[in-house]
C-alpha cells in the first residue's frame, strides 16, 4: 500500500520535474527570441548605414570632399556634387518649419487651453489625421491644384509687390512657375503641422495644473500663462517636437518630387525650381546607367541619413528629458 | 488708477489678438485638411467605376483601370505585414517584459524612435543594395522586405507602450498560480493588450499602403499583370506617381481616382484603430 503510493508520488514528481523542464526550455527560447528581435531593430540601423556607406564608396573616393562643395551635376561627363539638393534640402525644409511652427504651436494653445471639451477630441483627430495622409496624395494635390493656384495668383502678386526693393526682389524673382522651393516648402510646412501640433499639445499636457492655476490665481491672462508659464515649463519638449518635424520635413521625398521642378542649380529665387536630396534620388535612381552614377546618389543618400539621424537623435534627446522630469 | 486701468486693458487686447490668432491656426489646419479632401473627392469620383477594379493598367492615351496595381499594393503589403509583424511584436515584448530595465532596451528603444521616422527613400536604397543589386534584378520580394522594415518600428512602439500599461498584478497573478513567464505574457499580457497591438498593427498597415518611395527602385512597377514575386510589380502609389507625372488625361484621371483609393483606404483604418484604442480609454 506505502509502496504503491510511493511510487504515485514519485512518478508524479518525475512529471512534474520535467513539467518544469519543458516550462523552463519554452520559457528560455521564447525570451531568446523576443532578444534576437530587438537586437535585429539594433542591426537594421546598422545594416543601413553600412550598405549606404558601402554603396557610397566609389563617388566618395572620386570625389572625395568636393562632392559637398560641387554645385555641377552632369551625368553625361560624370562629374556630380551633392551642393544644389543639400541647399534645397535645407532651404525648403527651414521654410517649412518657420511656417509650420507658429501655426502648430498656435493650434496647440487652441486645443489646451480655448476649445469647448466636446470638440476637443474632434479636432485633434482631424489635425492628426493630416498626418495619415501618404506623402503621395499631398504630392499630386500640390501638382494639380495647389501649385497653378500659386502661379495664377499669388506669384505674379509677390513679384508685382517686391520689384524694385533690393534683396526681396531677388528672392522673390520670376517669372512664376508655380512649382518650386517655395512650393515644396508649402507643401512641407502642411505635412509636418501635425506632428508639431500633436507632440506640442502632448507636453502642453504635461504642465502640472497647480502651475497654470497658481498664474490664473494672480490674474494672469490666458496669454501670460501660457507665454510665462506653459512655454518655459515645455521648452525642451517643444523643441524635440520641432527637431522630429524638422526631421520628417528633410527626409521627404514624393510630395517634394512632383512640386520642386528638379532643376540641379541653385537659385536666389525661391519662385525658382530647385532640387532636393530625396528628389534627386526618386527621381534619378532608377534611370541612372553607371557605376559612378548610381553610387553618387547613393552618396547623397548617405548624406541625408546622417542629417536625418543627428537631428531625430537630438529630438528624442529632448523629448527623453521631458519625459524623465513628468516621470519623476 | 488710470495707468493701472490701461494696462488691464492692454493686457486683455494682447490676450485676444493672441488667442484670435491661435483660433486663427486652427482654422487653417482644419481648411487644409478639407481643401485636400475636397480637391481629392471631386478630382477622383469622377473617375471611379467598375473598370478601375476589373481592368489592367493601360498604355498611353487608352482607356484602363488600376486592377494589376491594386493587387500589387495588397500582396506587398501582406507580406509586408506578415513578415514585419511578429519581430515587431516580439521585439516589443523584449522591451517590455523580459528586458523591462536593461540597458538593451534602452537603446533599442532610442535607435527604434529614429527608424520610426527615419526617410522611408533611405530604407528604399537599404534593400536596393541589399537584394536588388545581388540578385541583379528588382522584385516583389525586395518591395515587400522594404515595406516590413517600415513595418517594425511601428508594432515595436505600439506593442511596447500597450504591454507597459498592463498592470502588474496582473502578471503577478499568473505567476502566483505557478504559470512561467511565457505564459504568463500569452495568455495575460497579450490578452489585456491585444487592442492595442491590433491598433499598432492597423497604424501600420496605414503606413506603408500609401509608401512610394521604398517601392521605386525596389518593386518598381509593372504595366502587366504579374503575380510572380520574382519580378518587377506594380503598386498602386508607384502607379500614381507615374501616371500623375504623364501629359496623358486618362492617366492623370485614374492618378486622382487611385489617390482617393488610398486616401480612403488610410484614412479608414486610422480611424478604426483610433476607435479600437478609444474604446480602451473610456474602459
Amino acid at each position: 500500500m506505502t509502496a504503491v503510493s510511493e511510487a504515485a508520488t514519485s512518478s508524479a514528481m518525475r512529471t512534474r520535474e520535467a513539467t518544469v523542464r519543458r516550462f523552463a526550455l519554452t520559457d528560455m527560447v521564447f525570451r531568446t527570441a523576443t532578444r534576437l528581435s530587438a537586437i535585429l531593430v539594433l542591426v537594421l540601423l546598422g545594416g543601413v548605414a553600412i550598405s549606404l556607406i558601402a554603396g557610397s564608396w566609389e563617388a566618395l573616393s572620386k570625389f572625395g570632399f568636393s562632392f559637398l562643395t560641387t554645385e555641377s551635376w552632369n551625368p553625361v561627363t560624370e562629374n556630380f556634387g551633392a551642393l544644389a539638393p543639400i541647399y534645397g534640402t535645407i532651404v525648403t525644409s527651414a521654410i517649412a518649419i518657420l511656417i509650420a511652427v507658429p501655426i502648430g504651436i498656435g493650434i496647440a494653445i487652441f486645443l489646451t487651453e480655448l476649445c469647448p471639451r466636446p470638440l476637443r477630441r474632434p479636432i485633434g483627430i482631424a489635425v492628426e489625421l493630416l498626418a495619415g495622409i501618404p506623402s503621395i496624395i499631398y504630392g499630386i494635390w500640390g501638382l494639380f491644384v495647389f501649385a497653378p493656384f500659386l502661379q495664377t495668383t499669388v506669384q505674379p502678386f509677390i513679384i508685382s509687390l517686391f520689384h524694385g526693393i533690393p534683396g526681396l526682389s531677388s528672392l522673390f524673382a520670376g517669372p512664376p512657375y508655380g512649382i518650386g522651393l517655395l512650393t515644396s516648402s508649402l507643401i512641407l510646412a502642411i505635412m509636418v503641422l501635425p506632428f508639431i501640433t500633436s507632440i506640442t499639445k502632448d507636453v502642453f499636457d504635461t504642465v502640472p495644473a497647480v502651475l497654470k492655476e497658481s498664474a490664473y490665481g494672480i490674474g494672469c491672462t490666458t496669454w501670460e500663462v501660457t507665454r510665462r508659464v506653459t512655454i518655459p515649463y515645455t521648452r525642451v519638449g517643444i523643441m524635440g517636437g520641432v527637431m522630429l518635424g524638422l526631421g520628417r520635413a528633410l527626409g521627404e521625398t514624393m510630395a517634394v518630387t512632383f512640386v520642386i521642378g528638379n532643376a540641379h542649380r541653385i537659385s536666389a529665387s525661391l519662385f525658382a525650381p530647385g532640387t532636393t536630396i530625396s528628389a534627386t534620388i526618386a527621381n534619378e535612381f532608377t534611370e541612372a546607367d553607371g557605376n559612378l552614377y548610381t553610387s553618387s546618389l547613393v552618396s547623397l543618400g548617405l548624406i541625408l541619413f546622417i542629417i536625418t539621424f543627428i537631428i531625430l537623435a537630438l529630438a528624442r534627446y529632448m523629448l527623453l528629458r521631458i519625459d524623465s522630469r513628468t516621470g519623476a | 488708477m488710470s495707468t493701472a486701468q490701461s494696462l488691464h486693458q492692454s493686457r486683455k487686447r494682447k490676450n485676444a489678438v493672441m488667442m484670435t490668432l491661435c483660433v486663427t491656426a486652427a482654422g487653417i489646419g482644419l481648411a487644409w485638411l478639407a481643401l485636400i479632401l475636397g480637391a481629392l473627392l471631386y478630382k477622383g469620383l469622377s473617375g471611379v467605376s467598375p473598370a478601375v477594379f476589373t481592368e489592367m493598367t493601360p498604355p498611353p492615351g487608352d482607356a484602363g483601370g488600376l486592377l494589376n496595381a491594386i493587387y500589387g499594393s495588397i500582396i506587398m503589403t501582406i507580406i509586408g505585414i506578415v513578415v514585419g509583424t511578429p519581430i515587431g511584436v516580439l521585439a516589443g515584448t523584449y522591451m517590455a517584459e523580459y528586458g523591462r530595465f536593461s540597458r538593451l532596451t534602452t537603446i533599442v528603444r532610442f535607435i527604434n524612435d529614429i527608424l520610426l521616422s527615419a526617410p522611408s527613400i533611405i530604407i528604399g536604397l537599404f534593400v536596393y543594395e541589399l537584394l536588388v543589386r545581388p540578385m541583379g534584378h528588382f522584385s516583389a520580394i525586395a518591395g515587400a522586405v522594404a515595406l516590413s522594415i517600415l513595418v517594425i518600428p511601428v508594432v515595436v512602439r505600439t506593442t511596447e507602450d500597450m504591454l507597459n500599461l498592463v498592470p502588474n498584478a496582473l502578471r503577478e497573478a499568473g505567476t502566483a498560480i505557478g504559470a512561467p513567464r511565457w505564459v504568463v505574457i500569452r495568455s495575460v499580457a497579450y490578452r489585456a493588450a491585444l487592442s492595442g497591438i491590433v491598433t499598432g498593427i492597423l497604424l501600420a498597415i496605414a503606413r506603408i499602403s500609401g509608401e512610394t518611395a521604398p517601392l521605386l527602385f525596389t518593386a518598381l512597377n509593372n504595366q502587366f499583370w504579374s503575380s510572380n514575386l520574382n519580378a518587377p510589380m506594380a503598386s498602386l502609389p508607384v502607379t500614381i506617381f507615374q501616371f500623375a507625372l504623364s501629359p496623358y488625361e486618362e492617366w492623370q484621371q485614374l492618378a486622382w481616382t487611385g489617390a482617393l483609393i488610398i486616401t480612403l483606404t488610410v484614412l479608414g483604418l486610422s480611424i478604426i484603430a483610433r476607435s479600437l484604442t478609444g474604446r480602451r480609454e473610456d474602459r
